[in-house]
């Protein structure tokens, strides 16, 4: 016979693995019936003597609560079967990924009504907006009430300006150098043929630090320290410094590429969806 | 006119007017609007503008809360459902266009309503997506997704799960899509 303490663990961890196939189940629409409620319950009967603390109880009561909602989940599995809308979700599927697009417009025309609307000034609305009209003030009156303080204009200092953040406190130039000796360590170290994926290379800890590297890295490309190579079919883009800077810009034909930072973007890098 | 026809003549008017102009985000009104417009017998003004809007190719479209339509609906159950006014008939795939949509966004509204159905009304955004890629461009899935979701016809939970929204019910007769897609030959 194990000790109680072995018992209570083990009975915790068991309970804690129901809860979290429960909720798989409930969160991805899996199949309800992969679980067996039987078996669920026999488990639960089994450790409930065990409890003795709150927390214990709670976490039965929650199995519980979970298992609940699955068997609701089985109750409605079993309701949709039995109705007329009730398909092999496989062989739909597969007609789908089939059918031309043309015929699934030309079916779907035959099963949609649209809804008819319009959108037009009534004589309420209009008398409404006269109303407003009337006892809105000009728009002169109602800038004096806001107009704001005025404030001297003077010189900022350079030190002013690295302390508000605005400047950093190296030149920007040898901030753009060390920037550029960092992407060709990058690549030396996580690179591959000499490149190095955008998104890894910017990719930092916070998103502000993201931002930061992405706006350097613009000028690595600007300036002819390093290149994009951008593969639209494949939606990959890779990062390639060159090994001096390149300084005949001008005789090519120079593009902007607009390159969206967005904290889901961010997000996405950062649960490794960005960089497959 | 007998003061019974020119009651309900003035009844139907107040009717087209209530539900032809859009009064909130989403298109239609409430039962318990039209009684407050219309009067308690709102079902039986409704019933004779629909006859009204036949030769039009329009009807009055009631849509019930919860999945199933009630065989006889009581009064409480009309109030709290939703009236439009919709297509009777069927479009013409020049004319959806004409309306402002592309055969491919639309074609995309179609294999994603069906699919959606398919999984007992929820999928993730993620293999939605992956069954659109097969026939769009991947830079557009997203962008249509979201379209259909701004539109009404779906919507979206803080999971990614996406779900038929009123706009579907509205519109879509579910089980003719259902089984027209099941019986074309591909």
């Amino acid at each position: 016979m194990q000790p109680k303490k072995t018992r209570t663990k083990l009975g915790r961890e068991k309970l804690q693995r129901i809860i979290d196939m429960c909720e798989s189940v409930e969160e991805r629409s899996l199949d309800p019936f992969l679980l067996d409620v039987d078996e669920v319950i026999s488990v639960i009967k089994e450790y409930f003597p065990e409890w003795e603390l709150p927390e214990d109880l709670c976490l039965d009561a929650e199995t519980i609560h979970h298992l609940a909602s699955v068997i609701k989940l089985q109750s409605e599995w079993v309701e949709h079967r039995s109705t007329s809308l009730y398909t092999d979700p496989f062989l739909l599927e597969e007609k789908l990924t089939r059918i031309s697009k043309e015929d699934i417009v030309n079916i779907f025309v035959k099963a949609w009504h649209p809804t008819v609307e319009l959108e037009q000034i009534s004589i309420h609305s209009l008398a409404e907006a006269i109303k407003y009209w009337k006892s809105l003030l000009p728009l002169n009156e109602r800038w004096n009430e806001l107009s704001p303080e005025e404030i001297e204009i003077g010189l900022a200092t350079r030190e002013e300006l690295i302390s508000q953040r605005i400047l950093g406190d190296t030149v920007f130039s040898e901030e753009l150098e060390k920037f550029w000796h960092k992407l060709k360590g990058e690549v030396e170290e996580k690179g591959e043929d000499g490149k190095i994926r955008y998104w890894n290379f910017i990719g930092g800890e916070t998103y502000e630090e993201t931002v930061h590297k992405a706006f350097m890295t613009s000028f690595l490309v600007t300036y002819g320290y390093a290149t994009l190579e951008i593969y639209p079919l494949e939606e990959e883009m890779f990062i390639k410094p060159y090994e001096k800077l390149l300084t005949k810009i001008g005789e090519k034909q120079l593009v902007s590429i607009p390159i969206a930072i967005t904290a889901e973007d961010w997000m996405k890098w950062k649960r490794g969806e960005l960089s497959e | 006119m007998s003061r019974r026809k020119a009651y309900y003549a003035n009844k139907i008017k107040r009717a087209v007017h209530v539900l032809f102009y859009r009064k909130h985000r989403k298109p239609g009104v409430k039962g318990w609007e039209l009684r407050k417009a219309l009067g308690s017998d709102y079902p039986k003004v409704l019933k004779v503008l629909n006859k009204h809007l036949k030769p039009f190719d329009l009807q009055v479209k009631t849509v019930f809360e919860g999945e199933k339509p009630p065989e006889k609906p009581t009064l409480d159950q009309l109030n709290k459902a939703r009236f439009c006014i919709t297509l009777r008939g069927e479009l013409t795939p020049k004319e959806a266009k004409m309306m402002g949509w592309r055969i491919d966004d639309l074609a995309g509204l179609a294999v994603t309503i069906a699919y959606i159905i398919s999984k007992r009304g929820k999928a993730t955004r993620k293999e939605v997506e992956e069954l659109l890629r097969n026939k769009l461009p991947g830079w557009k899935v997203g962008i249509n997704v979201d379209r259909y979701i701004r539109y009404g016809y779906l919507m979206e939970d803080e999971n990614e799960q996406l779900y038929l929204d009123w706009r579907t019910h509205t519109e879509v007769d579910q089980k003719a899509l259902i089984d027209l897609v099941l019986s074309t030959e591909t």
